[in-house]
C-alpha cells in the first residue's frame, strides 16, 4: 500500500503540468499538442507539393510520392496504425491480428457499395460498425489471456478469418479474387446506366477525379479521394489526442505499467482493455472502409498475417506510445514498398551512367540487391537500425536531432545550468 | 547526380515550356487528351506487373524477362523474334507508332492489394498506357478490373481461371494465355485413350477460385467419356506437406489422382503422391495413374524425377517446331542461356499483339485498340492460327497435351508433347461463364 500513498502527489504534479500548459491551447487540446495537431494538419494538407519535391521527368522523380494512390495509402495505413497504437502504445496489449478488422471492415463497406449506394459515407460507416461488433467478438474472448497468449489469440483469429474469406466463404467474399464492383451491381440508391461500373464518390464527386497544376517542370496532383482521407485522418488523430489525454488514456496507461497491481486495488480492468481493443479495431475498420472508397476492390490477403504484422512494424518503426510515430511509421512502409520496389536494373543503370563502364556494373551490381524485390530487405536492416539505434523509433530520432540543435544553440550560453548533474525527474506516467 | 538534367522536361510536359511559373489547371487527370494517359511524340510507356516476391516469384522473373525482349524487338534491337513470323506485318521495329517504347515494372506480391497499388502507380505516376503480367488469377481479375475502371488496356499474363475471361471478363482486359476448361477439353480424350473409359478419380484440389474451375472443367470432360468422380478433397493454398490427404486416396478405390494444384503446390502433393507409392499400386485391376491439368516447365523442374509419365496440358512448349516458336526460343537462349517457359510466351506474344492492336488502329486510345483486337486473327506466335474472340476477348487456339518425359536429356527437356488438341474441340460458347463484358473505357 505505499504506493497508494506515494500516487495522490504524482498525479496532482502532473494535473498542475497539464494545467499550465493547457494554458493557450485550442479545441480542448494543450498547447503542445495543438501545435503538433496543427503541423500535421499543414503537412497533411500541402502533402501533394512536400511529396513531389523533384520535376516531372528528371531522374530523381523516381522518388516522387505525390501520386493519389500512395498519398491516400499513407493516411489510410495512418488511421490504421493510429488505432493499433491505441492498444499497443497505451495498454501494451500487442495484438497481432489486426488486419482482420481492417479486412472485415473492407467487406462490409463493399458489399455496402453494391447494395445500397455508391456514396463513400454509408460504406464507411457500415466499415466501423462491422469491425466494431468482430472486436468487440475477438477481443472479449482474447483479453481472457494477456501477454504472448493474447497475441497468439489475436494472430489465430486472423489467420482464421482469412482462410475463411480465402475460401470457405467464397460466395460472400469472392474467394481469392476477392470482391469488386461490377457492371452487373445495381445499388439501390444509386442510379446508374445500364452496363456502366459504378465509381465511388461524395454525392456525386467522384474519388478518382483529380485536379493537377503545373508549375514549371512540376506537376502536382490534388485528388479529391486524398483530401476525404485527409480530413478523416486528421478527425482520427485528433480524437486519439482526446483519448491519449483523457482519464481513460491514463487509466489504460495503467494498464502498461502493473494490470496485477490496479486489479489488486480493486479496479476491473478489463472494461477499460476491452473498451481500447473495439476503438482500435473500429479504427481499422475505419481505414478498410476508406481503403474501399478510394479503391474499390477487396482481397482476403489484406488480412493475411503478414499484414498484421505490418502495422506492429508502422508502430514500432514510428514509435510506439507516441501521438504521431506510428502515422510516420507508416508512410515510411509504405513508401518503401511502393517507391523502392520499382526502381529496375535499368533505372540503376541510368543513374550511374556516368561512371566508367566497369565501375558502372560494379556499383549497379552493389545496389540492386537492395531496390526492386529486394524492398523488403532494404526495409528489414532500416528496421533493425532503428529498434538499434532508435529504440524510441522515428519520433526519438526526432526528437535527438531536435536536442542536438538545441545544445549547439544553448552551448554559448555560459556554464552547465547543472553542474552537480541531479538526477532527472522521471517522467510521469501520463506523459 | 549529374543524371538531374533539367533539359529533359522539355520533353515530357508539352505545356510545360510555356508554363514558367504560370499554372495550367486541368480538372480531372486526363481531361486535357482524349484518354487515360495520352503518350506523347516521343516515347510512350508500358507497365510490366509481375510478381517478383512470393510463390510465384519464378514464373514472374521468366515473364520480366520475356518483356524486356519484346520491348527490345519493338524497338528494332536484337534479331526481331517473332516480329520475322508474325502474320501481321504492321510492325517495323521502329518502335510504336513511331514512339519508343519504354516501361517501368512492379511487384505485385502476388497479392490482388498490392498488385492494384503497384498498377496504379503505375497509371497515376509513371504514365502507362497498358498494363500487362500477373501469375495467378485472383491477381489477374482484380488488375483488369482496376484498368477498366482507370482507362487502360490490360494484358493478361499467366492466369488459367475461367473467371478472367468469364464471369470477370471486362471490355479493356484480353487474354492470350488457355484456360481450365480448354485442358479439360483437350486432356479427357487422351485420358480416356491411354487409361481406359471406365476409371475412378479422385480429386485433391487447391482452396481458391482457380482450383474449383479446374476441377470442375475436368470433372465435367472426365465424366463426360464415363469415367467416375469418387472423391474430391480441397487443400489449403498454404499446405506444403499433402500426406495425410494422400493417405484417404489409398483407402478409396480410386485409380486415379487429379491434381489440381500449380507451382509450388502441384511440386509437392505430386513428391507425396510418389513416395506413397502410389504409382506403383493396382488397384481394380488397373495401374493407378497421376494426371496434373496445368503443367508447367518450372513445376516439372520442381517436381524432378516424379513428373515422368505424368499427363497433363500446357499452353506453349519451347520444344515446339514451328518457325515462331523456334524465333522466339532462339531469341530468348541467345540473351538469357536458357529456354522461356510458357508463362515467359504468353507475356511476350500479349506484348506484341498490344503493339500491333496499335499500328493496325493507328491510335493508342483503348478503344480503338480494343476494336482492333476483337476478332483478330492471327498466326505465327508458336500456337498455330489463333483468334481474339470478340465476345469475351479470349484467345482460341490449339491446347498442347504433355507428359513427363521419361529420359530427359538436359535440365529444360522435362515435358514432351503428346498431342496437339485442336482448337475446335477446345472451343466454347462465350455465355456459359456468364459475366458481363461491358463497353470499352477509355478513361477520360
Amino acid at each position: 500500500m505505499t504506493d497508494q500513498t506515494q500516487n495522490p502527489p504524482a498525479i496532482a504534479t502532473g494535473a498542475q503540468s497539464t494545467v499550465k500548459a493547457s494554458r493557450g491551447g485550442m479545441l480542448g487540446l494543450t498547447a503542445n499538442d495543438f501545435r503538433l495537431f496543427l503541423i500535421v494538419l499543414v503537412i497533411t494538407f500541402l502533402a501533394p507539393f512536400i511529396l513531389n519535391p523533384f520535376p516531372e521527368g528528371s531522374a530523381l522523380a523516381q522518388f516522387n510520392a505525390g501520386y493519389p494512390d500512395l498519398m491516400q495509402r499513407f493516411v489510410i495505413f495512418g488511421i490504421f496504425a493510429i488505432g493499433f497504437n491505441i492498444l499497443f502504445g497505451l495498454t501494451g496489449y500487442l495484438s497481432f491480428g489486426h488486419a482482420a478488422f481492417l479486412g472485415v471492415g473492407s467487406y462490409g463497406a463493399i458489399w455496402m457499395m453494391k447494395l445500397l449506394t455508391l456514396n463513400v459515407i454509408p460504406a464507411i460507416i457500415m466499415a466501423i460498425i462491422v469491425a466494431g461488433i468482430f472486436a468487440l467478438m475477438v477481443g472479449y474472448v482474447s483479453l481472457r489471456r494477456s501477454g504472448i497468449y493474447f497475441s497468439i489469440l489475436t494472430l489465430a483469429f486472423a489467420q482464421m478469418s482469412y482462410a475463411l474469406a480465402y475460401s470457405v466463404l467464397t460466395p460472400i467474399t469472392g474467394g481469392e479474387t476477392g470482391l469488386q464492383i461490377k457492371n452487373t451491381d445495381r445499388p439501390l440508391l444509386s442510379n446508374i446506366q445500364d452496363g456502366e461500373i459504378g465509381r465511388a464518390n461524395l454525392f456525386g464527386l467522384e474519388m478518382r477525379s483529380s485536379f493537377e497544376l503545373e508549375l514549371g517542370a512540376w506537376l502536382f496532383t490534388f485528388n479529391a479521394g486524398y483530401y476525404i482521407a485527409a480530413v478523416v485522418m486528421l478527425l482520427a488523430f485528433y480524437m486519439s489526442i482526446r483519448l491519449f489525454r483523457s482519464p481513460f488514456g491514463m487509466m489504460l496507461r495503467a494498464v502498461k505499467s502493473n494490470q496485477q497491481r490496479m486489479n489488486y486495488t480493486g479496479l476491473n480492468s478489463k472494461p477499460y482493455t476491452l473498451a481500447a481493443f473495439v476503438i482500435s479495431g473500429m479504427y481499422a475498420g475505419l481505414a478498410g472502409g476508406l481503403m474501399v472508397a478510394m479503391d474499390t476492390q477487396v482481397g482476403p490477403e489484406r488480412m493475411f498475417w503478414t499484414a498484421s504484422g505490418e502495422v506492429v512494424l508502422m508502430a514500432i518503426l514510428g514509435g510506439a506510445g507516441t501521438l504521431i510515430g506510428p502515422v510516420l511509421g507508416a508512410g515510411f512502409i509504405k513508401y518503401m514498398e511502393n517507391i523502392i520496389s520499382k526502381i529496375n536494373s535499368t533505372i540503376l543503370h541510368e543513374w550511374f551512367f556516368w561512371l566508367p563502364d566497369g565501375l558502372e556494373n560494379f556499383v549497379v551490381a552493389l545496389i540492386y540487391p537492395f531496390i526492386g524485390k529486394g524492398w523488403h530487405l532494404t526495409l528489414g536492416i532500416m528496421f533493425m537500425a532503428v529498434v538499434i539505434f532508435l529504440p524510441g523509433g522515428l519520433v526519438e530520432g526526432g526528437q535527438r536531432i531536435a536536442g542536438w540543435i538545441k545544445n549547439r544553440r544553448g552551448s554559448g550560453d555560459g556554464p552547465d545550468k547543472d553542474p552537480e548533474h541531479h538526477p532527472k525527474q522521471a517522467p510521469h506516467v501520463g506523459e | 547526380m549529374s543524371k538531374l538534367d533539367l533539359s529533359r522536361r522539355g520533353v515530357l510536359k508539352t505545356g510545360a515550356v510555356a508554363g514558367a511559373g504560370l499554372a495550367l489547371p486541368t480538372i480531372f487527370t486526363s481531361g486535357a487528351s482524349a484518354f487515360t494517359n495520352e503518350p506523347g511524340d516521343s516515347s510512350v510507356t508500358l507497365g510490366f506487373n509481375v510478381p517478383q516476391s512470393g510463390p510465384y516469384a519464378d514464373e514472374g522473373a521468366d515473364e520480366l524477362r520475356a518483356y524486356f525482349l519484346a520491348v527490345e524487338h519493338l524497338n528494332g534491337e536484337g534479331d526481331g523474334g517473332m516480329l520475322n513470323t508474325f502474320s501481321s506485318k504492321a510492325l517495323d521495329g521502329a518502335g510504336i507508332l513511331g514512339r519508343k517504347v519504354e516501361y517501368v515494372t512492379g511487384d505485385t506480391q502476388t497479392k490482388s492489394d498490392a498488385a492494384r497499388a503497384s498498377a496504379r502507380s503505375m497509371i497515376e505516376k509513371d504514365g502507362a498506357i497498358m498494363i500487362t503480367g500477373g501469375s495467378s488469377s485472383g491477381v489477374a481479375v482484380a488488375v483488369q478490373a482496376l484498368c477498366q475502371e482507370a482507362g487502360v488496356i490490360f494484358m493478361a499474363g499467366l492466369t488459367h481461371s475461367n473467371d478472367t475471361t468469364g464471369k470477370d471478363k471486362k471490355a479493356n482486359g484480353f487474354r492470350h494465355f488457355f484456360n481450365s476448361y480448354m485442358s479439360g477439353a483437350a486432356l479427357a480424350p487422351i485420358l480416356g485413350s491411354n487409361y481406359g473409359t471406365d476409371r475412378k478419380a479422385y480429386h485433391l484440389t487447391a482452396d481458391y477460385n482457380w482450383g474449383y474451375t479446374t476441377e470442375e472443367a475436368v470433372r465435367t470432360s472426365t465424366e463426360a467419356i464415363g469415367w467416375e468422380t469418387v472423391g474430391t478433397v480441397k487443400t489449403p493454398l498454404t499446405q506444403t506437406d499433402f500426406s495425410s490427404y494422400i493417405a484417404p486416396v489409398l483407402n478409396s478405390d480410386a485409380d486415379v489422382l487429379v491434381l489440381n494444384h500449380y507451382g509450388g503446390n502441384m511440386v509437392n502433393s505430386l513428391t507425396n503422391a510418389v513416395q506413397f507409392g502410389l504409382r506403383d499400386r493396382v488397384v481394380n485391376g488397373k495401374n493407378f495413374e497421376i494426371v496434373v491439368p496445368l503443367y508447367s516447365r518450372l513445376m516439372a523442374k520442381g517436381a524432378g524425377a516424379n513428373v515422368k509419365g505424368i499427363y497433363g496440358s500446357t499452353n506453349w512448349h519451347w520444344s515446339l517446331s514451328d518457325e515462331g516458336s523456334q524465333a522466339f526460343v532462339r531469341s530468348f537462349g541467345t540473351k538469357y542461356g536458357f529456354p522461356p517457359s510458357q508463362a515467359a510466351h504468353t507475356c511476350y506474344v500479349q506484348t506484341l499483339l498490344y503493339a500491333d492492336a496499335v499500328t493496325r488502329a493507328g491510335s493508342f486510345n483503348p478503344c480503338a485498340v480494343s476494336e482492333a483486337l476483337e476478332g483478330f486473327e492471327f498466326d505465327g506466335m508458336g500456337n498455330g492460327p489463333t483468334l481474339y474472340r470478340a465476345e469475351d476477348h479470349q484467345c482460341f487456339k490449339d491446347v498442347l497435351v504433355v507428359r513427363g518425359k521419361e529420359n530427359p536429356e538436359n535440365e529444360f527437356d522435362l515435358l514432351e508433347i503428346v498431342e496437339v488438341t485442336p482448337v475446335a474441340q477446345v472451343t466454347y460458347d462465350a455465355s456459359i461463364f456468364g459475366g458481363e463484358l461491358g463497353s470499352c473505357n477509355p478513361g477520360a
